[in-house]
Parts: structure tokens; C-alpha cells; sequence
């Protein structure tokens, strides 16, 4: 039965808040992360998954892609791919944690976990690019 | 077409009792009848006791707004045809309190509408009373549609976020700040402090359905993300001052 929610107290909000940076900080990384991954991860599919296997394109050799990959220019390219899907996933995960599951009362963790998990994501990335 | 349909309508009399139950009623089927006019004929010949809001019957008015067989809506533009053979539940609002029947009570949304300043504010202190501010049809166009909003809260009702964030600054109050905001005639930045909070766009997560539930064809949900990066611009960059 819709409408049981018990009137606000007190009613309507007292505007004391400040502008957040921090959300406007997340957010960002979100948009552009999810910007990007709609941009690259759908070609690189595309290439990998469908036209490379399916011998529509020749795949460049192991050299060449050695080759490729050791240019540092690719390099902070992927990195960069790499941290801002990272960062999209966890402003879009951590949300689905406080609204999608009632967490809300969690969300320091929530938030501490999320975030921690991109660092070490993105080190790993690094890691395998860089090493 | 049948003669009549069933409208389950929800009851609630807080003096007697502690939930809402449901109670129906065969009205008559008509064309051009809405759940409005079902609601009215109830009233008029089966049911007395029976309390809703409404005024124009026209969708200007936004009083009529009510959850119809589970979605929001105006109850003057939604037909009863378009239930047949029924029936139609007819539910207050979601996301409100209740205060009898299908009467919600929208004190929480007259509290948040003025922090938004909906009103033309300047950055000097000439006023608008003495001079006259042209603008363009580009420029109308560009706040035009946020300003047909009705306040009939049918946007609050469908946003999941509302329902579970009470202090959720909510769609209307912030597509009728971007009205305003994108109104040439006046400083865009003075809403930032209320707007650019958790409570404000950074509480919306996108659903979407605020503008799909709109009667008034306003886009709530992209007002909200057209001002997401106006306060992301605002609050981060050195050079976004206030």
C-alpha cells in the first residue's frame, strides 16, 4: 500500500549544508570513466572478441603487439582506461550498495572499500603495464 | 464494452483505523470518463465520506495526482477506458504521508521549494522592476520547459531515491532551480550552497523515472545532470568561481 512514510521531522530540510567537493570529485571520475569505457572498450571488443578471431582483420604478430605495448604513450593510455572504468564502477557500485540494498548506514565503509578497491585495482594495472 | 468497471479504492480514516485498506466501487464506464470522474461519481452517489484533491480537471492544476493500478499519475488525464475491463486501483501518492484517503500531505516539498530561490535573483542589486531584459527564442528555449511544471509531485511519488532519502532535495525543486538558473536574466551561481550538496544533484543517481512519470513533458532527471557538471565545474575548478 503506497504512502505509510511517516511525516519528516522537522518538516523539509534546514540548508546548512555545503557544496561537496568530494561528490563532485566522484561524480566526475564516474562520468568521464563512463565516457571513456563506452568509447574504447566497445572497439577493443570489437577488434578482440569479433573481427581478430573471425580472420576479418590479420592480428598484428606477437612482435608487433610487443611492440605496441612498449610504447609508453599506449601504456598510460590503458592505465588511464583502466583507472577511470575503475572509478566508474565504484561511484555506480557504492550507490547500488546504499540505495539498492538499504546500506545507507554503512556508507563510510562502503565508500573506504570502493575507493580501496580501485587504488589496488589500479595499481595492479600499473603493475602489469609498467613492470 | 462493459457498463461499469471496479475501482479499488484506498481507504484510510487515521480516527479509525491503523492502515489503509482497500474498498471498491462499480462506477459507471464511459469514454470519455477519467479516474477523476470515477472518483466524483463516487463521491456524488455511493460514497460521501470518500476524500481526494482536485480542482481544474484539466491537467493545470496538479491537485489530482494519485498512484493509478501502481503508477503515478494525473488522474484527470488518465482514462478509464484505458482500464477496461478493469479493475483500476486507485492509491494516494507513494513516497508521502498520508493524511486521509487519498490526500498526501506535500509539507516536506513547500519546505525545499523556496531554498531554491524559484524566483529571477540578480547579481546587482538594480532589480527587475526597472528595466527590461530581453531575451532570445533561444534562450526561452533553453529554460522553457522546466518552467511547465505543476508541482503535482508525481516526480517526488516516482523517484526511488525520494523514497528512501527523505532529505532528498527531490526533481521538481531542482528542474525548477535549473529554470531559473538558465533564465538569462539572472546569476546562475546563487543556488550552488543548496544544488551542489549531498542532499541536492549529488543524492539523484539517475533512475530516470521523474521524467518519465511527468504529465508536463519537463526532464527533470537531465535538469539534474545538465546542473551535475555546472557544480562539479563550479565547486572544483579554480577558475569555476562562485
Amino acid at each position: 500500500m503506497a504512502g505509510a512514510r511517516k511525516p519528516a521531522e522537522p518538516a523539509g530540510r534546514v540548508s546548512t549544508a555545503k557544496p561537496s567537493r568530494v561528490e563532485a570529485a566522484a561524480w566526475l571520475m564516474f562520468s568521464a570513466g563512463g565516457m571513456v569505457t563506452a568509447l574504447l572498450v566497445p572497439v577493443l571488443m570489437l577488434l578482440f572478441g569479433v573481427l581478430f578471431p573471425l580472420g576479418v582483420l590479420t592480428p598484428p604478430d606477437h612482435a608487433g603487439f610487443a611492440a605496441l605495448l612498449s610504447h609508453q604513450l599506449v601504456r598510460i593510455l590503458l592505465l588511464g582506461l583502466c583507472v577511470l572504468a575503475l572509478l566508474h564502477w565504484a561511484h555506480r557500485f557504492r550507490y547500488t550498495l546504499f540505495d539498492g540494498l538499504q546500506l545507507d548506514r554503512t556508507r563510510t565503509a562502503i565508500n573506504v572499500l570502493c575507493y580501496a578497491a580501485v587504488l589496488a585495482g589500479s595499481v595492479w594495472a600499473a603493475v602489469v603495464l609498467f613492470a | 464494452m462493459p457498463d461499469t468497471i471496479t475501482l479499488q479504492v484506498a481507504r484510510y480514516r487515521p480516527e479509525s483505523e491503523s492502515a489503509p485498506t482497500l474498498q471498491e466501487y462499480e462506477v459507471p464506464l464511459r469514454e470519455e470518463w477519467a479516474v477523476l470522474d470515477g472518483l466524483n461519481y463516487v463521491k456524488d452517489h455511493l460514497d460521501g465520506t470518500l476524500s481526494f484533491r482536485w480542482s481544474c480537471r484539466m491537467g493545470i492544476c496538479g491537485s489530482c495526482g494519485m498512484t493509478v493500478n501502481g503508477d503515478p499519475a494525473l488522474t484527470c488525464g488518465t482514462f478509464l477506458t484505458d482500464y477496461a475491463p478493469g479493475p483500476v486501483r486507485v492509491e494516494p501518492l507513494a513516497n508521502f504521508p498520508v493524511i486521509r484517503d487519498l490526500v498526501v500531505e506535500i509539507d516536506d516539498f513547500l519546505h525545499k521549494l523556496p531554498e531554491v530561490k524559484p524566483w529571477l535573483v540578480r547579481d546587482d542589486d538594480g532589480g527587475v522592476d526597472d528595466v527590461e531584459f530581453l531575451q532570445t527564442p533561444e534562450q526561452l528555449d533553453a529554460y522553457k520547459q522546466y518552467s511547465m511544471c505543476i508541482n503535482c509531485m508525481l516526480c517526488y511519488s516516482a523517484c526511488p531515491v525520494y523514497g528512501i532519502e527523505p532529505d532528498f532535495l527531490g526533481p521538481a525543486a531542482i528542474a525548477l532551480a535549473q529554470r531559473y538558473n538558465l533564465a538569462p536574466a539572472t546569476s546562475a551561481h546563487q543556488r550552488l550552497d543548496v544544488l551542489a550538496t549531498d542532499a541536492g544533484v549529488w543524492a539523484c543517481t539517475y533512475v530516470g523515472e521523474c521524467t518519465r512519470a511527468c504529465p508536463k513533458g519537463v526532464d527533470p532527471a537531465g535538469a539534474i545532470q545538465r546542473y551535475k557538471l555546472t557544480a562539479a565545474a563550479r565547486t572544483l575548478l579554480p577558475w569555476g568561481k562562485r
